[in-house]
């Protein structure tokens, strides 16, 4: 009960503090928008690529969205040190971090159906399979979340978050497959593509959108679940290591 | 995965905090270096020492923000060598810098502390206000943290160290940095808190604090305790001593030298520009030392009997001039 009274309120706390600020807000809108726009320009395609396109910007968005605040609210706090407060308190490590991603997380998918509301709009999404999509989507957010919380506590300044976030997420948007599919990669890429967690979400998202998908859904999940379950895990090391030492 | 988990060990006699040997290197610094010390229940500890002497990275090696190198650590009862958070719901931190959330006001960084420890939610509330009232911050409640001025901030962090009702108070160099007024208020406020039964760990730069508030007072230099006793016992050997300090202007060099040779029974110092210091073992006649410097050309403004201070303990032990120490700190800008 003590517990979950601290976990809710740093939840709150940081929703009102970083998510629901209109900064935030806003560029949660424009973000999937931009996207979408760019794509339909470059590809010059109408509407009926929608369904095709969607699971990019809805990736897209979640991995901007997730991985963009932890720099905020794990690394700016460690740097003004606020954050030993939360060090301080009588909460195991791993309820304390779940605490402080869960935001990120409900950020991330928040964001994501941004872009399915629009695409609700423009397009026909009756044959979306929304029992995979939906648990695809809250998958995903949780590794770019915990992916996020790596790279916060791996650096010690906001700036580096940003710039090693940026390192990684620009080539894995292009390497997992939701833009140009795995199979006409470069051959010597291909191994890359496999060892990123995106790869699975993109599957997941592109079989339950408009049914092409390369891997069972069973073994995309359990995939993208054990890349969460080892990123959380190396993140709660690193804290350990580094900023308990 | 254990490192929050509540293991009441066997409540070992009185113990509040059980330090040995304890052990801490930063790359080319050895701050913390062998330290053993117990702290009762109930005990106002003091930990003074100058800057860089370890005092935080002791009470970080105490709280679970550090990890020691060696050593073991006991708080509470509770066994916390390897597992540093492991009584975490005993104590309550004071840092030396203040450190809640710019972005909050003062009262809902209140409650956000209080709810780290669990405090349900009225019961949250009513405990902000109170000390909201206490620290004379009330009319601020509802600004944010940000905009609070140095000394308010100060005030709001003591304020959330407490929130929860501790056990163990550990405060570092809380009254650094805040006003004359609100500096005894909160001198106050610590006392009634000792008297209530709460377990304090302080550290200081000011003696005079220390020699005030502390049962007991551990010296700390270099990492390395060099002397732990009671305020009592400390000021023993200094008690017996009479200590004068004269004062005049317009002195024609030194005369400390003339000084010791016509008053061989006692020992004369300058204490600044125009003061003397003069210590003896029995009391100081002033009447021929006046005449003396007066004979001299030196105009004589004050004459005053000085009581012997854990100051004089502190500069004989340390052998630091404990003015300089505190000059610099302040220098610093009051550890903020
Ligand atoms: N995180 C750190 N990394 C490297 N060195 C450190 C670190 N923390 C403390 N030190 C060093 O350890 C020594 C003790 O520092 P500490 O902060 O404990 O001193 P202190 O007694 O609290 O001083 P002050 O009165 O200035 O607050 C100093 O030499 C300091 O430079
Ligand atoms: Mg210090």
């Amino acid at each position: 009960m003590k517990l979950w009274t601290a976990f809710l309120n740093i939840l709150a706390k940081d929703m009102r503090t970083y998510y629901l600020k209109p900064p935030n807000v806003s560029w949660g809108l424009i973000f999937p928008l931009a996207w979408t726009g760019m794509f339909f320009v470059r590809s010059g395609s109408g509407l009926e690529s929608i369904p095709t396109l969607l699971p990019g910007v809805v990736a897209v968005s979640v991995l901007f969205g997730t991985t963009s605040m932890l720099a905020v609210t794990v690394t700016f706090e460690k740097k003004n040190r606020s954050f030993e407060r939360l060090l301080l308190a009588p909460i195991p490590l791993e309820l304390l971090m779940l605490a402080k991603t869960s935001g990120a997380i409900l950020f991330g998918v928040a964001n994501a159906f941004v872009p399915v509301l629009l695409a609700a709009f423009l397009a026909d999404l009756s044959g979306l399979a929304w029992g995979t999509f939906v648990p695809a989507v809250a998958l995903i957010a949780v590794a770019s979340t915990f992916l996020g919380l790596f790279i916060a506590v791996a650096v010690s300044e906001v700036f580096e978050a940003q710039t090693f976030s940026n390192f990684l997420r620009f080539p894995m948007i292009f390497l997992c497959g939701l833009f140009f599919p795995i199979a006409k990669l470069p051959v010597f890429l291909r191994p890359l593509s496999y060892a990123l967690p995106l790869t699975y979400g993109a599957d997941l998202l592109h079989g339950s959108v408009h049914g092409a998908h390369s891997m069972p859904f069973a073994l995309d999940f359990a995939i993208l679940g054990a890349f969460c379950v080892a990123l959380f895990a190396a993140s709660l090391v690193n804290i350990r290591r580094k900023w308990i030492a | 995965m254990t490192d929050a988990v509540v293991v009441q060990g066997p409540s070992e006699g009185n113990e509040a905090i059980a330090v040995r040997d304890l052990s801490k290197r930063f790359e080319d610094v050895q701050a913390v270096d062998g330290v053993s010390f117990t702290v009762e229940r109930g005990e106002l500890f003091g930990f003074l020492g100058p800057n860089g002497a370890g005092k935080t990275t002791t009470i970080n090696l105490l709280t679970g923000l550090a990890r020691p190198d060696a050593g073991s650590v006991r708080v509470g009862g509770i066994d916390c060598t390897g597992r540093p958070r492991a009584a975490q719901h005993l104590v309550g931190v004071v840092p030396d810098e203040s450190n809640l959330y710019p972005e909050l006001t003062g009262y809902e960084n209140l409650c956000f502390c209080a709810a780290l420890y669990g405090m349900p939610r009225d019961e949250r509330r009513e405990r902000a206000r109170e000390l909201l009232k206490t620290f004379a911050l009330a009319g601020a409640s509802d600004r944010k943290f940000a905009g609070y001025s140095k000394g308010m901030k100060r005030k709001l962090t003591i304020a959330a160290g407490i929130i929860h009702r501790p056990e163990i108070l550990f405060l570092d160099e809380p009254t650094t940095g805040i006003d004359v007024a609100s500096a005894r208020q909160l001198r106050q406020l610590v006392a009634d808190l000792h008297d209530g039964g709460t377990t304090i760990f302080l550290t200081t730069h000011y003696i005079e604090e220390a020699e005030r508030l502390c049962d007991r007072i551990a010296f700390i230099v270099s990492g390395r305790i060099v002397r732990i006793d009671s305020v009592g016992r400390l000021l023993e050997p200094v008690k017996k001593k009479h200590v004068v300090r004269v004062s005049f202007s317009s002195a024609p060099g030194d005369l400390t030298g003339g000084l010791r040779e016509s008053f061989p029974e006692l020992h004369a110092q300058l204490a600044g520009d125009e003061v003397i210091r003069v210590e003896s073992d029995g009391p100081v006649r002033v009447g021929p030392l006046i005449r003396f410097l007066e004979d001299r050309g030196a105009e004589v403004t004050e004459a005053r009997r000085v009581r012997p201070s854990l100051e004089d303990v502190f500069v004989e032990i340390t052998g630091l001039e404990a003015d300089a120490m505190r000059r610099e700190k302040e220098k610093k800008g009051g550890g903020q």
